[in-house]
């Protein structure tokens, strides 16, 4: 385990170093461009600014992404299912501590992981997700994530992700003073002076071509970094499960209802389980995609016949893909001991499209504070933290029901929590 | 004068090869004892479930007093085993006493559909999860640590100060048993 997460460290090494070299180099061919000399100054400014936006993602980029996501922290007694499975991956991988947890109030299907470290680790599935999968299908998601962080994807991602910011941060405000101020830089005035033109003159079109072309480079790198990975998680989450039809049915779901998510964008896109950006066609392009396609995905996921461990992945992906490349490092392959897939757990109930609604609808209120009110006739109202009345009355015999305030709606779930956290110390 | 001085450093370097060795051996049996609380954690927090899914499953099942019982027998011995070996068989009877109860809940819908049945039912299987995946990481420490007071010289080390072999945890369950599967890509 731990010399794959070596052999995983050292390749992202490269692939960031690659990052980190066009990003000096821009920043080298832009500082030569308004002044001959001082490409060292641009590549110094170059790197504070990529220095000064990874010390702040290292940091709080958790929080920035789950606040931009408008996720909500959930405790065992808001989705029951969704803490323990989180809880059984967690000891399954030998996590040093419980991740958070967060749902994202939204209707299209997807999870990422998040944190820098595994104990600094959050997990945020999206409400839409958790109404549609069965358990076994939502454990195969939360190990994929679990395997990001236990193979410390995150950071990779999330620092090779603000590379990539830096990178077209900075061709974009040079494209632009560009445009602006048409060119007149001081490169004509010291060309009129010491009638050095030509080689001015080719600086010119080698900045703008790299100004232009850096912004590609970098995102394909980021690309490439991201797909390797999201294979060597599925590897891990099946492992992890022991179960990949878990996972391989749950991608198909998601892949299904396939939808945009409102609050992800190129950057953040790496984190999900599936690209919350692509609709269906765009999945097939491989080059500019952050993610393996969906189908593929599965099918090696379903190939893998005699077991779970890291050769049966790979053997299962060099079937399908019929090509030998490693997916995964040589180390992971050693692993040789055989793990049994297990069997079904509990047979999927068929939930049907209504009562998923409904529940998804109860899900994303339990989450904005409705309070539950169950009337004496056996109608259950749900009433909006706005409604000021302490008395609401039932639609259906017309019976008064007292609401209880507010912060008793709170408090109501956190000491329910409390005593459930006392029984499980027990 | 000589012969003095490399018997010294042959005591010298025997010692410290002894203290390596014990210190590893002490932090490999604390990695297995930690590895079991884990799973004693959840053997106890199932111990705790179980009155309460007897008691939600009473009222519907009149004529299944029997496999109710079973559990709640099963639920009794296994509390009081205390060697792991003795907690593996009580604990697979209890495993046991369980899923021949779910075989029997399929005949009746009403308590299947029951709130307060669905519940336990989750934290129930979730607490067989994770002692399932909690076990596999205690018997690799096991494997590891019987290895080592097993093998020359850390055996002569172990012998010395009391290292005991320690137990495998095995729950055999139906489900868990091992299902060819076949796919047809």
């Amino acid at each position: 385990m731990w010399e794959l997460i070596r052999a995983n460290k050292r390749k992202s090494f490269i692939l960031i170093s690659l990052m980190g070299t066009v990003l000096l180099l821009l920043g080298y061919v832009i500082g030569e461009f308004y002044s001959p000399g001082a490409g060292f100054g641009g590549m110094a400014i170059a790197f504070f600014v990529w220095a000064g936006l990874a010390l702040l993602s290292y940091y709080s980029g958790d929080s920035i992404l789950l606040m931009a996501s408008k996720a909500k922290e959930v405790t065992h007694e808001v989705h029951p299912q969704l803490y323990n499975v989180v809880e059984e991956m967690k000891i399954a991988a030998n996590l040093p501590k419980m991740p958070k947890i967060y749902i994202i109030n939204e209707e299209a299907p997807n999870a990422f992981a998040t944190g820098r470290s595994p104990d600094k680790a959050a997990v945020a599935v999206t409400a839409g997700l958790l109404s549609r999968l069965n358990r076994d299908e939502l454990q195969g998601v939360i190990a994929h994530e679990i395997a990001h962080i236990n193979n410390r994807d995150i950071l990779y991602v999330t620092m090779s992700g603000v590379m990539l910011g830096a990178v077209v941060l900075i061709s974009q405000v040079f494209l632009r003073s560009l445009w602006f101020t048409g060119g007149h830089s001081r490169r004509y005035r010291s060309r009129d002076r010491n009638g050095g033109g030509q080689a001015q003159m080719i600086m010119m079109v080698v900045a703008i071509a790299f100004a232009i072309l850096a912004p590609i480079m970098a995102q394909l790198l980021y690309f490439a970094l991201s797909r390797k990975r999201e294979y060597l998680a599925d590897a891990t989450g099946a492992r992890l499960t022991r179960y990949p039809e878990g996972l391989a049915s749950a991608l198909e779901k998601i892949s299904k209802g396939n939808m945009q998510m409102k609050s992800a964008n190129k950057v953040t896109a790496p984190m999900y389980i599936i690209n919350p950006l692509a609709d269906v066609k765009k999945q097939f392009s491989s080059w500019t995609s952050t993610h393996p396609p969906t189908e593929e995905r599965i099918r090696i996921l379903r190939n893998m016949m005699h077991g779970v461990n890291y050769k049966d992945y790979q053997d299962a992906y060099s079937k399908i893909k019929g090509k030998s490349d490693n997916v995964i490092p040589a180390s992971g392959l050693k692993d040789q001991e055989r793990i049994d897939t297990r069997t079904e757990g509990q047979p999927a109930e068929k939930t049907d499209d209504k009562k998923q609604k409904r529940d998804l609808g109860d899900l994303m209120r339990k989450l904005d504070q409705y309070a539950f009110i169950a009337c004496a006739c056996g109608l259950r109202m749900k009433v909006p933290p706005e409604y000021k009345k302490d008395k609401v009355k039932c639609p259906r015999c017309g019976k008064d029901n007292k609401v209880p305030p507010p912060e008793l709606v709170a408090t109501a779930s956190a000491a329910a929590e409390a005593v459930d956290k006392s029984s499980r110390k027990k | 004068m000589i012969a003095a001085l490399i018997i010294i450093g042959i005591i010298v370097l025997a010692a410290v090869f002894a203290i390596g060795n014990y210190n590893s051996l002490v932090r490999l049996r604390n990695q297995v004892d930690n590895a079991w609380s884990q799973i004693d954690v959840q053997l106890k927090r199932r111990h705790d479930l179980i009155p309460n899914l007897v008691e939600t499953a009473k009222g519907y099942m009149k004529h299944e007093q029997q496999t109710l019982e079973n559990i709640t027998n099963a639920r009794a011995k296994a509390m009081q085993a205390d060697s792991v070996a003795d907690k593996s068989a009580k604990e697979t009877e209890l495993s046991g006493a369980i899923s021949q109860f779910y075989l029997v809940v399929e005949n009746y819908p009403d308590l299947k559909a029951n709130q307060n049945f669905l519940a336990v039912q989750e934290e129930l299987t979730s607490t067989e999860n994770k002692i399932s995946f909690a076990r596999q990481g205690y018997n690799d420490q096991v494997l590891f640590y019987n290895n080592k007071i097993q093998m020359f010289p850390s055996n002569i080390i172990a012998g010395m100060f009391n290292f005991g072999k320690r137990d495998f945890f095995e729950i055999e369950d139906e489900t868990e048993r091992d299902v060819p599967r076949v796919s047809f890509d």
